[in-house]
């Protein structure tokens, strides 16, 4: 079919679709090679529709958004397809109609907000470009229509933010300015890539809520690109899943996450922790394998090197996009056996949905997917098996750290106490800036405490790291968010356990070799990555040297700081069920640091909450994640976006945006922003910890049991969540 | 940013005072002594060591900087020994023309190195930036006094286009002057232009990759709003730190040029201080660049802090 065809058919149905990707090829060209991205991807979104699309990280999502929006990298191409917008084809736009036509008709938010605004340009110059350059405004105006625009995204005090740059704004406030940005114009499809990613729980509920609102004010067409399925169950009506730059299923968002028709999708979603999903309870799923590399020849169905119920048929020929329900799947395996085998060609015919239902998975068996074997061992870790013993290997006492800035003096921990028992987890959660990190650190040393003691199995550590003992620093280990900088990049793999295991285990020559082969088998890494650096390993083999490196001492406490945060969800599976392995075989302590909370749930025994500095709520990860518990707690906990369809809780807003670490509110420090805020009681006075059960405490005015009827009696729909 | 300012204009004075120390000790070892400077290769020893002990030049190291340090802080820069014409008006009028030679230099290359290094960085891979670059980059490996002395030899001896001499006759007019610097500048130019070009271009290709281009791009801006808005701001920040430390050198790093275009600046007129153990004049040379070294790289600084909101707002 011609673009001609194609725009006049549009016209002459109901409106044209906001976005109609057609057969799309894009392929990169680095270094004299061809990569292919997208492989005949067709989609299409209507007006005013939302549509997720989904898939790790590389399988082509971004780019897809770029050629939609006509900007591929300079090394990128479209080689076969079209991109039409309410019926236009995207490529024959002009230079200027395409000016005109980014901004106006389609707009895009960013993934990291703080980039994607400039960073020496005033928020009300950035957000009165738009105006001045698509409406020809004058300045002025174009200032007092951004200030609307900064309203109208609930920015507080509009004048004053149109005024600042946007490192002093929060991450929440950069994107929404960013948002304010892209709908100053009200355009007509609206491209969001990871809009939440990396902000805090409670903020990403917010933009959530936000973007939902202005949905219903807009009716813009929304391509929501994610891995967080949660994120496009709460705000998409259909989806699509993408693996290595085809679209492997397609459906409405419901269906498709509760009756997942491609092996893939089925993974994915087996791989996050369910809300409420605990170690004890079974391990997480994973997905083998990794994303193949692009350029990466592949035999038939793009998927059959992973899937765990590949049959010979699926690398003899790639299926259809087939409909589902319907028996197109079963026929096409029998067709491919028929045909001769072809594993490496696809056709762009075979990109297009077949048939016009709603869903379609590109699978020889979607109907046995649902009966797709478990990929790990489904027993969980009972604390027993790990040979967790009643004896505290931790306790802090009144930790207190205090930071200048400037003539500032910024309370980061403020009077924390807890204990974590032998072969215990230690969850600790909170938004950024609640001193988790900090907390984490004084244990380690790698920050001195400024007043309060921390004791290590029974034995009082100095303050700071240099000056404590060999055997402290081994038994004490940390893992960092981020492994590409923790590891040398110019040391093989092979090279940074070596020397771990010479400074911490103290080996000798001889026995160095045996022991760095055993800690790289302990956490899966296969020998011959042990030759490369680090930058030749993906992100998950990294965290996993860096696991390794920890243990390379045999340590009794090791502090993770966000380990899996950065990882695509069936790498974080596999590395949070390596850590819960080695918990169990080396009968070791964690603290484990995380925002996001159904890892937290899933990982941890116990639970610590922390809210400005404080830890305002400690207990059994099942107590302190039901009622009764902390206000804030309750908060975090409404806000997060969960695939669940049924279930879902109301939001409870958090009012306000958090208080400064150097003057923090007076009485209780959660009054400013506390649902549940009782009057001056709350102002004046510090609250008492109050015990809901033994072992749970939190830190509230409210008595357990009025704090459990209101709570129960806010949330009548689900009363438990685990 | 006005403490920023204040702190850094505090700190010249060690800086200054460490300077002339050094220069002091480094006098002293130079072969030669004033003496002899004056009286020439054929006075006796006597001689040189009487006039020597007469000028005071016999006495301690220590001694001999805590008499000029004295004088010189409180404005008795004194008179040359060699010329006998007083310091501070001499090396006044010998910065006036290395000033003139430099501010000449750096209006020419300032704009085009800019304009050529953004150039080659918006069409970055084009035929053009490869161009740039490798001209840009073999012009730099030049040493000014090659480049200088076949510039001489093909515009002034050969040619004729150009006066060999940088100065022109006594009584000329004032703009003839531009006309005699057109040749000492070009070797100036050739070294700079490369290397601010090649910061002002890598600047450029570093921005445009930044996420905030993009958005600047999407959001239906003209090339020349997201061009003047977006990136040069961002991209020129790293060539004026360079562009700093590069007029410090122009002003008083000339020695070569100077003394190859026989040029009355303050670089020629160091050297033969050197030479002559004129320290007094030497001292003055010095400090006089070494204040412009650092009130340049001052200036570059603030105006870095000018393009950058979050370095001018933490100061």
């Amino acid at each position: 079919m011609s673009a001609v065809d194609s725009q006049a058919n549009a016209t002459d149905a109901a409106p044209a679709a906001a976005l109609d990707v057609r057969d799309l090829e894009v392929t990169f060209h680095r270094r004299g090679r061809d990569l292919p991205v997208l492989k005949g991807v067709t989609l299409h979104i209507e007006p005013g529709e939302a549509y997720g699309l989904v898939g790790e990280s590389g399988c082509g999502k971004t780019t897809l958004a770029m050629a939609a929006l006509r900007y591929l990298a300079g090394n990128g191409t479209v080689d076969a397809g079209q991109v039409l917008v309410e019926g236009r084809d995207v490529s024959t736009l002009s230079e200027e109609a395409l000016r005109k036509w980014r901004g106006e008709a389609v707009a895009m938010v960013y993934q990291d907000p703080a980039t994607a605004l400039s960073p020496a340009m005033r928020i009300g110059d950035q957000v009165a470009e738009v105006f001045r350059y698509h409406e020809g405004l004058k300045k002025a105006e174009a200032l007092e229509r951004a200030r609307e625009s900064l309203r109208r995204v609930a920015l507080p005090d509009p004048d004053a933010t149109l005024r600042r740059y946007p490192f002093e704004l929060s991450g929440g406030q950069q994107q929404r300015v960013v948002i304010a940005m892209a709908l100053a114009v009200n355009p007509h499809l609206l491209v969001l890539d990871e809009p939440t990613t990396g902000l805090d729980a409670t903020v990403e509920a917010e933009i959530l809520d936000l973007i939902e609102e202005l949905r219903g004010r807009i009716h813009a067409a929304i391509l929501l690109i994610t891995h967080n399925l949660g994120l496009v169950a709460h705000l998409c009506e259909r989806v699509g899943v993408l693996y290595a730059g085809r679209i492997v299923e397609e459906g409405p968002a419901r269906e498709l996450f509760t009756d997942p028709r491609h092996p893939y999708t089925m993974g994915l979603l087996r791989c996050a922790p369910r809300f409420g999903m605990n170690k004890t309870d079974a391990a997480l799923q994973t997905i083998p394998g990794t994303l193949p590399a692009l350029g990466e020849p592949l035999a038939g169905c793009v998927y059959s090197a992973r899937c765990p119920m590949a049959k010979p048929v699926c690398t003899r020929r790639e299926p259809d996009l087939y409909a589902w329900p319907s028996d197109a799947g079963v026929k096409g395996a029998a067709e491919a056996e028929a045909m001769p085998p072809d594993p490496v060609a696809y056709s762009p015919h075979h990109a297009s949905p077949v048939g016009e239902a709603a869903r379609h998975a590109r699978c020889y068996f979607s109907a046995q997917v649902p009966e797709m074997p478990q990929m790990a061992p489904v027993v969980g870790a009972s604390l027993e098996a790990r040979g967790a013993s009643s004896g505290d290997v931790l306790e802090i006492k009144a930790v207190e750290r205090t930071f200048k800035d400037g003539r500032k003096r910024l309370t980061a921990v403020h009077d924390v106490s807890l204990n974590l028992k032998h072969g215990e987890t230690f969850g600790l959660v909170g938004e950024s800036g609640s001193g988790k990190t900090t907390l984490a650190k004084c244990v380690t040393g790698l920050i001195a405490a400024d007043s309060g003691t921390v004791t290590f199995e029974g034995k009082l550590m100095r303050s700071t790291a240099g000056r404590r003992s060999q055997d402290a620093l081994r038994a004490i280990q940390m893992v960092f968010q981020n492994p590409d900088s923790t590891l040398n990049p110019a040391w093989s793999t092979r090279a940074i356990l070596t020397r771990s295991v010479r400074k911490l285990a103290g080996s000798r020559s001889g026995s160095v070799r045996a022991k760095v082969d055993k800690l790289s088998a302990d956490v899966r890494v296969e020998p011959r990555f042990l030759l490369q650096k680090p930058a030749d390993l993906s992100g998950g083999q990294k965290q996993r040297i860096a696991i390794a490196r920890a243990f390379a001492g045999d340590p009794r406490l090791v502090v993770c700081d966000e380990p899996a945060s950065a990882l695509d969800v069936s790498v974080q599976a596999s590395i949070l069920n390596l850590l819960v392995e080695l918990q169990t075989s080396e009968s070791v302590s964690y603290i484990f640091i995380s925002h996001d909370l159904a890892v937290v749930r899933y990982i941890s025994d116990r639970i610590g909450v922390m809210y400005l500095a404080e830890l305002i709520e400690v207990g059994s990860a099942e107590e302190v994640f039901n009622p009764p518990h902390h206000p804030y707690t309750e908060a975090l906990l409404s806000s997060i976006p969960k695939l669940d369809f049924d279930r879902r809780l109301q939001r409870i807003p958090l009012r306000g945006a958090m208080p400064s670490l150097s003057e923090p509110p007076t009485g209780c420090r959660f009054h400013t922003r506390c649902h549940r805020f009782l009057g001056d009681l709350c102002v004046q006075q510090e609250p008492p910890i109050q015990e809901a059960v033994t072992g749970h405490t939190y830190k509230c005015h409210i008595p357990p049991d009025e704090l459990l009827a209101a709570q129960l009696a806010d949330r009548p729909a689900s009363p438990v969540e685990a | 940013m006005a403490r920023l300012i204040g702190r850094r204009l505090l700190l010249m004075v060690p800086t200054l005072i460490l300077v002339s120390i050094l220069v002091f000790a480094l006098a002293e070892v130079l072969p030669g002594n004033l003496g002899r400077s004056i009286l020439g290769p054929y006075a006796t020893q006597q001689q040189v060591d009487i006039l020597n002990h007469h000028l005071g030049a016999d006495k301690p190291l220590y001694e001999r900087y805590a008499v000029w340090a004295g004088h010189f802080v409180t404005g008795h820069w004194g008179a040359s020994l060699q010329l006998g014409t007083p310091v501070f008006s001499t090396v006044m009028r010998a910065l006036g023309n290395s000033l003139l030679l430099a501010g000449f230099a750096l209006v020419i290359i300032v704009p085009t190195s800019i304009l050529v290094g953004v150039y080659a960085g918006l069409r970055r891979d084009s035929l053009l930036d490869r161009a740039i670059t490798i001209s840009t980059l073999s012009m730099t490996v030049i040493p000014e006094f090659v480049s200088g002395v076949i510039l001489i030899v093909v515009f002034a001896v050969t040619l004729h286009w150009l006066p060999v001499s940088a100065m022109p006759p006594q009584g000329a007019p004032f703009v003839d002057r531009f006309y005699y610097l057109i040749l000492p500048a070009i070797p100036l130019m050739l070294l700079e232009l490369g290397y601010i070009a090649r910061m002002a271009r890598v600047g450029t290709v570093q921005v445009l990759a930044m996420p905030y281009i993009r958005t600047a791009v999407l959001k239906g801006l003209p090339r020349h709003r997201v061009i003047f808005g977006h990136v040069l701001r961002n991209a020129l920040v790293p060539t004026v730190t360079v562009i700093g430390s590069q007029v410090g050198w122009l002003i008083g790093g000339l020695v070569v040029v100077e003394f190859l275009f026989v040029y009355p600046g303050i670089g020629n007129m160091m050297i033969n201080a050197a030479q002559f153990h004129d320290v007094p004049l030497l001292e003055a040379c010095v400090l006089v660049v070494a204040v412009l070294y650092m009130l340049s790289n001052l200036i570059a600084d603030i105006v870095v802090a000018l393009l950058n909101p979050r370095i001018r707002m933490g100061g």
